[in-house]
């Protein structure tokens, strides 16, 4: 069984000192690990920005796409090979700005992949823009009377979508990051996770600091129940979505690639390409 | 005793002209007739002219006529519409109900059958198509019993006495229509055909069967006109086979998703029209740089924008070729015929594996929608090819690296892996990287990766089976006349005409696009005095990719239609020949 070392590279991320990218790579390279998977059966998917470089940055097959697309080519490849573990990843301008379509669509379709969101509420490799993240009244280069627009709350929105795994955490937190990334790989069906992930070069308002200050842990929270959707739905207002942990989980529903009728049990990407005479000809029958 | 007869049906769109054709259809294609239709419908489900004009013919036919003998009508606009296309002994059939009336210029004569009263007095209105049929009957000579089969089939599911009230409501159009005709029963009698078995569908029938022959398992796509009915038929048929069609949000994740798919090696594709591909074309262009294979069919319609939905254009060739930012290598394919877009489709996953880059099949609505007799398919003229994809155990790289996903090889394709294979681990990325998948923007590393992909296809066009489609029996000629997709079969009976009027014609289709069999096109351009390509776009793209590819740039001309309607045979033929005769070619 491969040690979380064995889903290292010797590619040096080009983050910025002190970002939280960092953690998370750490995080997703333990949780494979812990889950007893091999470098070759994990395939990373990630979209354009800082935090889209991950999937070059983690040994094992790794698809750095197009801006906003990584949920629809990870889709495709879990769809191509369900003996994968497929992991799509980005940033909150990929995934809540250019790519929100795929992302509510990816939570209702619910294949079984996971989706791990950096967000650091600004743009980054675009040097410090507005992102669909940042608060009314930010200050960016884009928006430089302060943001006008409102923040999309994510976590409100994936449970609205559908949703059957939803979970936030904080880079800094390496062990609850770590063990949320393997329930979300775990779970059967689609695995929202954002993580709060700051940029210490453009945002100096939601800092590592300001984070510390302002989440709430889930579990300390006394009776919070992550399969009651109306209790997660009123503690992700009561808390304007600052609260880490997994917020819902329904394990009842099954995964896209269970429902899909005739979908092959092995992997498709072993089926016979050829076919029958016979059923070349049935086929053609129909015409006549 | 005729030998072909042009037939058309219409009325309000959602009243079932569509399937009154098709039973007439069926039943003809099993006696052995060649059938070739069009289908002249809005973007709207209810309400609205539809017609359907079907050519029925003893011999290979894959055009529309020019004229109309026989039009049946269920409204007063099918006539308004339509009677001009009537020659002189044309007959119209029209439903008593809506009181029908021709205008004055009318060389055709008019019947008028209470179809619907007829059919309501059998049991339901809906049959008034079957009283048509069998009016039509009447005036073909021919006995109804040729549709027994066909009713049963269609009706079987609901009932013995479904079927019989539908072959009943046949026989009364039959009588009908007999004592109507009185001595001109059979007026319009067709000659025996040859009784051959041979298929009848439209072209994207042939191109989702073309998947499924291919080894296609797995499709993401977007509805849209006129492309839906590959996902629709693909929807029914891949889970026969373990695989499925996802339909997406947009035109985008279908495309990055059949990129995913192949990607993870599954044979995938995906299939649109103008408004989708113009969305697809950032994904192609990763599709390109990431050496991915996919599919991907662009169906033309009428552009820009939504422009014309339901009708015939072939506009996308230029977006087709160069539409993506950037430069890729990339395979454009043409099927001309309703087989070829068979064949190709399923070729097009070989070459996609075997070049590693996209293949688009091109067709056009006409190609696409244009319901006809098929010759048979053959599928032991399939093969599967997947080029160099890795199907054997590697050895661990050197120093625990990447796999060479990208290595530098003298025909620019590279060992293709698929994760979950051990010692394969590479990286992906749409950046520029080097041979093992790492993002690299270094001046030399980028024109060697550059040099290699575009590489690939430098010998495409001496491999490609028929990247010319060619009836050329003239060394010397006096015309030669070139075109893509659906254009064919027309172009076809104008130069019988032309040939009559005793001119040499050379007749060539471009079946591969891009790259441009320019050698063989410039034989034959050199072989011919004067030149024309005919094609649906304002702007002679064809012609233009012609000039650019051969040179000849003062001898190429174009006869362009750009109305939303196919060519009719009369219209190349004459614009051939005013050309010719007033020295303008």
């Amino acid at each position: 069984m491969a040690t979380f070392k064995e889903f290292r590279n010797d590619v040096k991320p080009n983050w910025c000192p002190g970002c939280g990218d960092f953690s998370v790579q750490a995080a997703m390279q333990r949780a494979a690990a812990n889950v007893g998977l091999e470098p070759e059966n994990l395939a990373v998917v990630s979209g354009i920005g800082c935090s889209g470089r991950i999937s070059g940055y983690i040994k094992s097959y790794g698809f750095h796409g197009i801006h906003g697309r990584s949920l629809p080519i990870a889709q495709g490849v879990k769809m191509a090979n369900r003996e994968l573990t497929v992991i799509a990843s980005g940033g909150d301008g990929d995934g809540f700005a250019i790519g929100m379509g795929h992302t509510i669509h990816a939570i209702r379709r619910n294949i079984d992949i996971t989706y791990i969101v950096m967000d650091n509420q600004i743009y980054g490799l675009t040097k410090g823009q507005t992102s669909p993240r940042s608060a009314a009244g930010f200050k960016t280069k884009s928006t430089p009377e302060g943001s006008i627009e409102q923040a999309v709350s994510p976590m409100e929105l994936a449970l609205s979508a559908g949703a059957t795994f939803v979970a936030q955490s904080f880079s800094t937190d390496l062990k609850d990051l770590t063990a949320i990334i393997e329930a979300g790989i775990n779970h059967k069906g689609f695995s929202f996770i954002n993580v709060f992930s700051p940029c210490v070069t453009y945002n100096k308002i939601n800092t590592y600091d300001w984070f510390k200050q302002n989440l709430t842990k889930l579990n300390t929270i006394e009776g919070y129940d992550s399969s009651n959707k109306e209790q997660a739905m009123q503690t992700l207002m009561k808390h304007d979505s600052l609260v880490t942990g997994i917020i819902y989980q329904d394990s009842s529903r099954p995964s896209y690639q269970e429902l899909v009728p005739g979908y092959a049990e092995k992997a498709l990407n072993k089926s016979d390409l050829t076919l029958d005479q016979a059923h070349f000809d049935k086929l053609v029958a129909e015409f006549m | 005793m005729i030998n072909q007869l042009s037939w058309k049906v219409g009325g309000q769109q959602g009243e079932g002209i569509e399937s009154t054709g098709e039973i007439f259809c069926i039943a003809l294609n099993r006696l052995g007739y060649y059938l070739y239709g069009y289908r002249h419908f809005s973007s709207r489900i209810k309400g609205g002219h539809t017609n359907n004009k079907i050519r029925v013919s003893t011999t290979e036919t894959r055009a529309i006529s020019d004229d109309l003998d026989i039009l049946v009508a269920f409204d007063q606009e099918t006539i308004d519409v339509n009677y001009k296309e009537l020659h002189e002994g044309g007959i119209i059939i029209a439903d008593a109900k809506f009181k029908p009336v021709c205008p004055e210029d009318t060389k055709a004569e008019l019947y008028i059958v209470p179809f619907t009263e007829i059919a309501a007095e059998l049991g339901t209105s809906l049959m008034k198509n079957m009283v048509a049929i069998g009016a039509t009957c009447a005036v073909l000579g021919m006995e109804i019993s040729v549709f027994n089969d066909v009713v049963d089939e269609i009706f079987g599911r609901k009932g013995e006495e479904i079927v019989k009230k539908n072959m009943d409501a046949i026989t009364a159009g039959y009588k009908a229509m007999e004592v109507l005709l009185g001595e001109k029963l059979g007026a319009m009698e067709l000659e025996k055909a040859d009784g051959q078995k041979r298929l009848f569908m439209i072209g994207n029938d042939a191109i989702a069967l073309g998947a499924v022959a291919g080894g296609c398992r797995f499709m993401a796509a977007y509805p849209i006109t006129p492309a839906s009915e590959i996902m629709e038929y693909l929807i029914k048929k891949l889970p026969q086979l373990g695989g499925t069609v996802i339909q997406t949000e947009d035109e985008i994740a279908a495309a990055t998703m059949a990129i995913g798919a192949n990607y993870g090696g599954v044979r995938a594709i995906t299939a649109s029209a103008g408004p989708g591909l113009s969305l697809k074309m950032e994904a192609i262009g990763l599709a390109g740089i990431t050496e991915t294979p996919i599919v991907i069919v662009d169906t033309q319609r009428g552009g820009p924008s939504t422009g014309l939905p339901t009708k015939q254009e072939q506009s996308d060739l230029m977006a087709m070729i160069y539409g993506t930012h950037g430069e890729i290598p990339k395979i454009v394919m043409a099927p001309s015929t309703v087989e070829e877009a068979f064949y190709d489709t399923a070729e097009a996953f070989n070459l996609a594996e075997e070049y590693q880059c996209p293949v688009i099949v091109l067709s056009d609505l006409q190609l696409s929608l244009g319901k006809q007799t098929v010759q048979p398919l053959d599928y032991s003229k399939v093969e599967i090819r997947r080029g160099k994809l890795v199907d054997f155990d590697i050895e661990e790289p050197e120093n625990k690296s990447y796999f060479k996903r990208y290595e530098v090889t003298e025909d620019g394709v590279s060992p293709r892996v698929v994760p979950g294979m051990k010692n394969g681990i590479h990286h992906v990325t749409g950046v520029e990287h080097d041979e093992t998948g790492r993002p690299s923007e270094t001046a030399l590393n980028r024109k060697v990766q550059m040099d290699k992909r575009m590489r690939k296809l430098n010998n495409l066009t001496n491999t490609f089976k028929t990247p010319v489609y060619k009836n050329t029996p003239h060394e010397e000629a006096d015309l030669l006349i070139l075109g893509f997709n659906s254009t064919r079969g027309t172009i076809d009976e104008a130069i019988g005409r032309l040939e009559s009027d005793g001119m040499k014609v050379n007749h060539a289709q471009i079946r591969l696009i891009h790259p441009f069999p320019a050698d063989e096109v410039l034989s034959l351009v050199q072989a011919a005095k004067k030149v024309v390509v005919i094609e649906n776009n304002a702007t002679g793209q064809l012609a233009n990719i012609i000039k650019m590819n051969v040179g000849h740039v003062n001898k190429i001309k174009s006869i362009l239609k750009y109305d939303g309607n196919p060519f009719l045979p009369h219209e190349i033929h004459t614009q051939c020949k005013e050309m010719f005769e007033y020295g303008n070619v």
